[in-house]
């Protein structure tokens, strides 16, 4: 699994997961950006397509430092993707977005733990 | 269309052990076995600690050596040594762009700490993508831009007023720009303060004698922030005084627009009823008065002080940090003035933290009394003839039901944003879920915002009392003159870039930037053009635009699909 995450946000919630030692599986990995909103939903394709099972968002959602709507923005880049991911046939459920925080370790650890499983069930 | 091939790079990877922090969990020795054999990968390395002075050194030697032109270091999180790395690619005659950071400690090690091979694995597609991304990356240069040597203070109360006594001292001049019709904030109208016994009221007037006497401070009262333009060290803002607009050309701001205390809705524990204040009220009426206390034109005997009003609940969960102990030193004043006050201080939980627990005992001696009452248990208020009764059970009796009928009843009522639209609008400053202006970092950047050349200070970004106000108040002016006296300032260069060639002109990212970074160039085909000074980098024109057009320096879009095919790449066993 490909996370994007930001980082002034959701990346040092990730990192604070790690360093609780909070497990999840080793196939996840992130990568991080400035912002959610940056993101280009042919980056998601590209990552579906060269062999990742699924790619989750950490959003920096309303704690985003730049933009005052990042959360509407990055829902509308979803929705972008969605489509284009419908076009390539893939599966809509192998994306997911969700804010995490900065101290969001707890909850990133669920998530993803969480969306591993439900991508087990749709298979590779 | 087949990408040009991009010429050979000479790429240095060391890949960390963090004593045993990475090492315990990851075999390091793999890893730097399966990268040595990238493309463009020339040196491969472990190291103990990479971030140690002995590997730092080796680093910038085998720069030499080795003729690298790229720099990969896998540690910990970009937080903690991106910037040490940077340093060391700059001394080994590197442009620091051209290193990557790789997180294999929080993001790896750490995580994975019951599963090795999962782990080494891991790490191995993490390299790779660093090397994938340096692979791509391009020298930059950090923008220099010649400051003005001026700086505007928005608010003038202590932390704004002390903020602008510090600048000046420096040389550097000050436009102080105050809403109300005089200087002093929220302190002026205090009496005497906790801890060292000076009053609000002399303070600020001290403070309003010292900007008197420095003539590089220009104060504008009835005064309010209307515009601000320009790019990073030189803006000019537009000031409202009494009508007239005046524009000043400012290289830095400095926002100290303070608190609102929380005023309880009508009811909210009798507020609104004879005999019930809050805590602010109270302050005004022990500072304008003197000898025995007489509220409503009735003498006062007896008070009670119900704390946490407006704070630690569900509407706001915070605690408000200065209410405990100013409310504990209300009541020796009170006490002092008249010994035969009785006191009732109800309580959840007490903070007196540091010096102010002395005033707490203080309080006990000259005869308050300390009630607890539980979370889900608070008091019940209601008007008793001109009295107020009190019905609260007292966890420390045993949960013991006690009525309490008392002449005031205060409420202990603490700091809450000022809703300041316009002023958030004008500088894009960035507001927390709790109101409150935020700091890019609490610990290491305490007031600088993430808006280039705004800081904030004192109670705006949230409960202070009045001495951590000031500290953060000369906080600021540091930054603001380590900025102004160097003359020039530094800008981030992973900025957004446009290909000029490919650009419609279409205005999509002119709309997406919340900055005004981008404008279109007039001509026959207008054409997109950002203005690096006044880009913060965050990237949200570049998914709108139809023409994949932008791209963000260091995030560019080659180097994120090269990550990302680095990343989902086999790793042999």
């Amino acid at each position: 699994m490909l996370v994007f995450s930001t980082n002034l946000i959701s990346d040092p919630g990730i990192d604070l997961a790690g360093s609780s030692h909070l497990h999840y599986d080793p196939g996840v990995v992130v990568l991080s950006v400035p912002c959610t909103s940056g993101i280009k939903p042919a980056w998601i394709l590209h990552a579906l397509r060269e062999g990742f099972d699924g790619v989750f968002i950490a959003a920096d959602g309303d704690e985003c430092g730049y933009l005052a709507d990042c959360s509407a923005r990055s829902a509308r880049l979803v929705a972008t993707a969605q489509e284009l991911l419908a076009t390539e046939g893939i599966d809509g459920r192998r994306l997911k977005m969700t804010a995490i925080c900065s101290v969001c370790a707890e909850p990133f650890a669920r998530q993803v733990r969480a969306f591993c499983d439900s991508l087990e069930e749709l298979g590779s | 269309m087949t990408a040009p091939q991009p010429r050979r790079r000479r790429i240095g990877v060391y890949v960390c052990h963090c004593g045993g922090n990475i090492s315990d969990y990851v075999d390091v020795g793999r890893v730097v076995e399966a990268v040595r054999e990238e493309d463009d990968v020339v040196v491969a390395r472990e190291a103990m600690f990479t971030c140690s002075e002995a590997t730092q050194r080796e680093i910038v030697e085998d720069i030499a050596a080795e003729e690298l032109d790229g720099l990969v270091v896998a540690s910990c999180s970009p937080k903690l040594h991106q910037t040490t790395f940077r340093e060391v690619a700059r001394r080994g005659g590197l442009n620091p762009y051209l290193y990557s950071q790789v997180n294999i400690r929080e993001q790896c090690s750490w995580t994975h700490t019951d599963d090795r091979a999962g782990a080494t694995e891991k790490a191995i597609r993490l390299v790779r993508a660093g090397i994938a991304k340096t692979r791509l990356s391009a020298p930059l240069e950090p923008l220099n831009v010649t400051t003005t040597r001026r700086a505007l203070v928005v608010g003038g109360g202590v932390a704004g007023m002390r903020s602008a006594v510090a600048l000046a001292d420096v040389g550097i001049e000050v436009v102080l720009v105050e809403r109300e019709d005089h200087l002093g904030g929220a302190v002026a109208g205090l009496g005497e303060m906790f801890p060292n016994q000076v009053r609000g009221d002399e303070l600020a007037a001290r403070l309003i004698a010292e900007i008197e006497q420095r003539e590089a401070i220009t104060v504008r009262t009835r005064s309010v922030l209307r515009e601000k333009r320009g790019t990073y060290g030189n803006y000019e803002v537009a000031v409202e005084t009494a009508g007239k607009v005046s524009r000043v050309a400012v290289g830095q701001i400095i926002v100290a627009t303070g608190f609102v205390s929380y005023t309880p809705e009508l009811g909210e524990y009798g507020y609104g009823m004879p005999g019930v204040v809050t805590l602010e009220e109270f302050d005004r009426l022990l500072a304008k008065s003197s000898g025995p206390l007489r509220a409503g034109g009735r003498e006062v005997s007896s008070v009670a002080y119900l704390y946490c009003v407006g704070s630690r609940n569900e509407e706001n969960p915070a605690c408000s940090r200065y209410c405990c102990s100013a409310a504990v030193h209300a009541s020796i004043l009170a006490a002092r003035r008249q010994p035969s006050l009785r006191q009732f201080h109800l309580h959840r939980d007490l903070r007196t933290y540091g010096r102010n627990e002395l005033a707490f005992r203080e309080s006990r001696r000259l005869g308050s009394l300390y009630l607890r009452f539980g979370d889900d248990d608070a008091p019940r208020i209601s008007a008793e003839g001109e009295q107020v009764r009190v019905i609260v059970r007292d966890q420390l009796a045993a949960g013991e039901e006690l009525a309490l009928s008392v002449d005031l009843l205060v409420l202990v009522t603490g700091m809450r944003p000022r809703s300041n639209d316009e002023l958030v609008n004008t500088l894009k400053l960035p507001v927390g879920r709790d109101g409150f202006f935020n700091e890019i970092h609490p610990k290491l950047r305490p007031v600088e915002t993430i808006v280039d050349g705004v800081s904030i200070c004192g109670a705006c970004q949230g409960p202070k009392t009045a001495a951590e106000a000031v500290t953060s108040g000369l906080a600021a002016a540091a930054h603001a003159a380590a900025v102004l006296k160097r003359g020039v300032a530094e800008l981030d260069p992973e900025v957004a870039i446009v290909r000029a060639e490919a650009c419609s002109g279409c205005g999509e990212c002119v709309s997406a930037c919340p900055f005004a970074a981008i404008a279109l160039l007039d001509g026959a085909s207008p054409r997109a053009r950002v203005d690096a000074s006044a880009c913060k980098g965050c990237g949200a024109c570049v998914p709108v635009c139809p023409e994949d057009a932008i791209d963000l320096q260091g995030y560019r879009d080659v180097q994120l699909r090269a990550m990302i095919t680095a990343m989902a790449g086999e790793v042999a066993p």
